[in-house]
């Protein structure tokens, strides 16, 4: 590591905080292993996926209600009932299902839930308030490039509104011909398109600045997620509503408590905005926008407001809260950048990667994501060797502009500790850069962790003698 | 900054398939794309009234009313106090920010982003104390005590003087300490271009 980065000490505050995240983060492998072994000492860091890719064992409580009739009452899971995971439902087991029927069909109500076995979820950031907080989605467990609706990272900074959706307006004016408001019947009435987009929020990282925090991908990572966005170009409004000459920017307001509002430069929404209502097929989850949210492909993620109600379009930028007090990057030197929209080329191993444990030396596939907020992902190179040499690793197609990019790489591992790393270059030529570069042009002073936003480096998974993977800073 | 180009509206698309392909209008107008779609109702401004309450730097969108360093204390005593601290210092644990202090700890090292040394708008306390506090009760302040809490704060951050009395028209002469502390964002700002 960097002797300038080893030299800065955390305050007191901050040690707290990460000790804080730390914890979280623990608990959650912990109550991961937990679910994936309930009736023994956890062996799941001898197996390649710790995170419940072990079924859990037939419980009592399983084998009793297997016996009972098929009537039996059935719990869905959630935070508040632990028997099984969050999202599933606790179906009897069949001792041999060959030899009895299975369940009826259409018996779950006609909406579908994921197997009990599996335990993937989000965590949260220990905030002081759950009302403002966020979640990180797992990215350890994660196939493809795209993110399950229901494990999509959050970031609410007033809660989640529970909206009707028929009560909800969005209302366009300000430097416009005709200020007009729509209904979301109105909405979905224009033409529409679909998209995949990755969202990112610019925070994600913020922990692995000075040194190495986190032990999970999840933790260091898991806060951009994929998503096939459907909804009406906002172009397609503008044009509705006629915008004045001399208009620049556009305020984005939600109609949660905290109306979160950010200014967006008017050539941003006549670009690419969409005013989405669907995710993933079918209507977008109330955790990300219900019933409709702007989306700004490959701007930060606060800046697709959520519960959008109000959109205000004016000559210049209305420097609210969340683009002066907050989401700006203190620099060296005491000043600010302001407007850092665009997420950068990024990219991350994740598998393997933190708190796995490889049972040996032998093949592996590599596998893992690289997005850019400026267009296609062009190449993704993979390093095991610490750096030392970087290869060409296999983009998974079709590669979509601003998107997850999912790449494999081939690795046959000789059984000695090494370091494994990606990098990805963006069709504008940009190169993944580390951390190193980072902290060379914006410094550590930003914030108690150095900096915050917009953190894009190479990620680096230390593979130890035993298997053993750890997140660690190397370059 | 951003320049509107405008490339394209219904006005100017009509016009050019008139000029050169001399299509009727109602026949283009019959099949396929293309708008104005009329969907949606005009916004009445009672309608826009409703829900417009933002405050821009140059005082656009500011309401009447005003409020002053004294009734400000009574207004942070009952709706801020409790998170926010009696020394304006933000209670640990609650979540809330200091309001004060901080001035000229930006290059430190160890920086404290309060409104009185972060924030570079008066505008913006206005707006967001509006719009989003106190926590537990989002958006339940009139306008005189929005304009009172933020009399209140900025004189505690010694940025007003304590008899003034803040409206829409004093409220956007504020001078902010930090009010020149932001720079537009130049990345790529590392160069590794192949």
């Amino acid at each position: 590591m960097d002797s300038n980065i080893l030299e800065k000490e955390y305050d007191e505050k901050t040690r707290s905080l990460i000790q804080g995240m730390v914890e979280a983060e623990e608990h959650a492998i912990a109550s991961r292993k937990k679910q994936a072994a309930p009736e023994e000492e956890c062996e799941c860091r001898d197996g390649m996926f710790p995170n419940g890719k072990t079924p859990p064992k037939a419980s009592r409580r399983q084998f009793l209600a297997s016996a009972a009739s098929g009537a039996a009452a059935l719990a869905v899971g959630s935070a508040a009932n632990a028997a099984v995971p969050a999202g599933s439902i606790d179906y009897p087991v069949q001792d041999d299902p060959t030899k009895v029927q299975g369940r009826l069909t259409n018996d779950d109500g006609g909406y579908g839930s994921r197997s009990q076995f599996e335990t993937e979820s989000r965590w949260r950031f220990p905030t002081a308030t759950k009302e403002s907080s966020w979640t990180m989605t797992p990215l350890d467990s994660g196939s493809g490039i795209v993110t399950p609706s229901a494990l999509h990272f959050e970031r609410h900074h007033g809660g989640i509104p529970n909206i009707h959706p028929d009560k909800h307006e969005l209302v366009v004016h300000g430097m416009v011909d005709g200020a007009r408001k729509y209904t979301m019947e109105d909405l979905k009435r224009f033409p529409s398109v679909s998209r995949f987009h990755f969202i990112e929020c610019s925070g994600n990282g913020l922990t692995e600045w000075r040194k190495p925090t986190l032990k999970t991908v999840q933790g260091t990572h898991g806060l951009t997620s994929t998503t096939e966005w459907t909804g009406v170009p906002l172009s397609t409004i503008l044009r509705e509503v006629g915008v004045q000459d001399g208009a620049a920017w556009i305020l984005a307001e939600g109609a949660d408590a905290a109306v979160m509002t950010r200014s967006v430069p008017l050539d941003k929404a006549w670009d690419d905005a969409m005013l989405v209502y669907a995710q993933n097929g079918e209507a977008i989850r109330p955790e990300q926008g219900y019933p409709l949210r702007l989306l700004l492909p490959g701007f930060e993620g606060n800046t697709h407001i959520k519960w959008l109600r109000r959109l205000e379009i004016s000559d210049k930028p209305f420097m609210t809260r969340e683009e002066t007090s907050k989401y700006t990057d203190l620099l060296d030197g005491g000043k600010a950048r302001q407007f850092s929209f665009t997420m950068e080329a990024k990219s991350v191993i994740t598998f393997p990667s933190g708190e796995m444990k490889l049972p040996g030396a032998g093949f592996y596939e590599i596998s893992g994501l690289a997005w850019t907020g400026k267009g296609r992902v062009k190449r993704v190179e993979v390093s095991v060797d610490g750096g030392v040499s970087w290869q060409l690793a296999e983009l998974q197609t079709p590669v979509l502009p601003i998107c997850h990019t999912r790449f494999r790489f081939p690795w046959r591992w000789d059984g000695k500790p090494t370091v494994i790393q990606s990098r990805c270059q963006d069709e504008t030529g940009y190169v993944q850069p580390t951390i190193k570069d980072l902290v060379g042009v914006r410094g550590l002073d930003g914030g108690k962790y150095g900096s915050i936003y917009h953190l894009n480096a190479i990620q680096s998974w230390a593979v130890a003698a035993d298997g053993g993977v750890s997140n660690v800073h190397k370059y | 900054m951003y320049i509107n180009i405008k490339t394209s509206n219904y006005f100017s698309k009509l016009t050019l398939s008139l000029l050169l392909l001399s299509v009727p209008v109602l026949s283009a107008a019959a099949s396929g794309y293309g708008g104005p779609y009329n969907f949606g109702t005009p916004a009445s401004p009672a309608d826009i009234a409703l829900i417009d309450i933002d405050a821009m730097p140059d005082g656009r969108g500011l309401p009447p009313g005003s409020g002053d360093y004294n009734t400000g204390k009574l207004v942070y005593t009952s709706n801020c106090m409790a998170c926010h601290g009696v020394d304006l210092g933000g209670v640990a644990g609650t979540g809330a920010a200091a309001l004060i202090g901080g001035r000229d700890s930006l290059a430190s090292g160890k920086p404290k982003k309060t409104v009185e040394s972060y924030w570079p708008y008066a505008s913006t306390v206005f707006d967001y104390v509006k719009r989003a506090m106190p926590f537990n009760a989002p958006g339940s302040l009139s306008d005189d005590e929005v304009y009172a809490v933020v009399a209140y704060v900025l004189g505690e951050a010694n940025i007003l003087k304590k008899g003034r009395q803040l409206n829409a028209t004093t409220l956007p002469k504020i001078d902010m300490p930090n009010k020149d502390g932001f720079i537009s964002d130049p990345r790529p700002d590392v160069f590794i271009y192949e």
